[in-house]
């Protein structure tokens, strides 16, 4: 009951939360929402006994990508009056699919649960641990998607660092080839002239 | 009251539908629309592990470790895109990228 009540909150707080992402103008906002529904998410991963997962999720997306993500809004100077401009003519049409796919997503889990006992999930040996699980099928049955992963990472950083690295033009820094390279006669012409008195 | 698999479904469709509303709601910031696909992620990763914790198996937490993965080398991707095109561009409005006349 006390975990039915903790369910019914933290999910209404998430969707709040995600109302608050699609609706919010100011991107700062809007991401600071995201985080929120974030947290919320945690919980209820937590209430689901993934606890591995949720605390994953709330190390490397709040404090890494939604980091990230503030950093590149507040680098760019957004135009907010531009962007604050009324919805988009796509609008009545999105919020007609939306409703749709609402309608019937819900139609099908309740068609598909119709009739069966409601029953909560797989109940955990005694001293079970979510992490050595993770870690024990990860490591062994799933390693290539493991090193996989990694590449895609290795990947990640590889594109972003050439994707936003410049050089900008007018910026005064030495040439170290050039530099060796030198020839005294190049630079300096001695001549020999008569002393005058 | 038990809480089981389609509370969780439930509201795992709610929030990919909002995640989907955003997408056509916000089709002036390239920015709000990475996070809607954020949103979108997080509601795939609600059904995994639903299901996982559902059928008892661990694999489904497994995939969801890996979604986690990608979509971190999603927003890094994207967001070092996002900036180059503010570089050339100084506007990131989505109606505005007509260049290949798509």
């Amino acid at each position: 009951m006390f975990q039915a009540l903790l369910f019914y909150a933290f999910s209404g707080l998430l969707l709040a939360a995600a109302l608050g992402v699609i609706f919010s103008r100011n991107p700062v906002h809007a991401i600071m929402f995201l985080v929120a529904a974030f947290f919320q998410s945690a919980v209820l991963w937590l209430l689901a006994e993934a606890e591995f997962l949720a605390i994953i999720l709330v190390l490397v997306y709040v404090g890494a990508v939604m980091v990230l993500f503030l950093f590149v809004v507040m680098m760019l100077d957004i135009n907010v009056e531009q962007a604050r401009s009324g919805l988009s003519r796509y609008a009545p049409l999105g919020l007609i699919i939306t409703g749709l796919m609402i309608v019937e997503l819900i139609q099908v889990i309740r068609f598909r649960s119709e009739g069966q006992v409601l029953q909560g999930f797989a109940v955990n040996p005694e001293n079970y641990n979510n992490t050595e699980a993770l870690g024990a099928v990860l490591y062994t049955e799933h390693v290539y998607a493991f090193e996989i992963a990694s590449v895609i990472l290795l990947l990640a950083i590889v594109a972003a660092i050439t994707l936003t690295m410049r050089k900008r033009p007018g910026l005064k820094v030495q040439d170290i080839a050039m530099q060796v390279a030198v020839d005294p006669k190049d630079r300096v012409r001695i001549i020999k002239m008569e002393s005058e008195s | 009251m038990v809480i089981g698999l389609d509370h969780y479904l439930t509201i795992s469709a709610v929030l990919f539908t909002l995640a989907v509303a955003g997408i056509f709601i916000n089709r002036k910031n390239l920015i709000l629309l990475l996070m809607c696909i954020e949103l979108m992620l997080l509601a795939v990763n609600f059904n995994f592990i639903a299901f996982s914790r559902y059928l008892g198996d661990e694999t489904g937490q497994v995939f969801v470790f890996f979604i986690l993965t990608v979509a971190a080398a999603e927003a890094a991707i994207g967001l070092a895109i996002l900036v180059v095109l503010f570089r050339n561009r100084r506007s990131i409005n989505v109606n505005e990228l007509d260049e290949m006349k798509g």
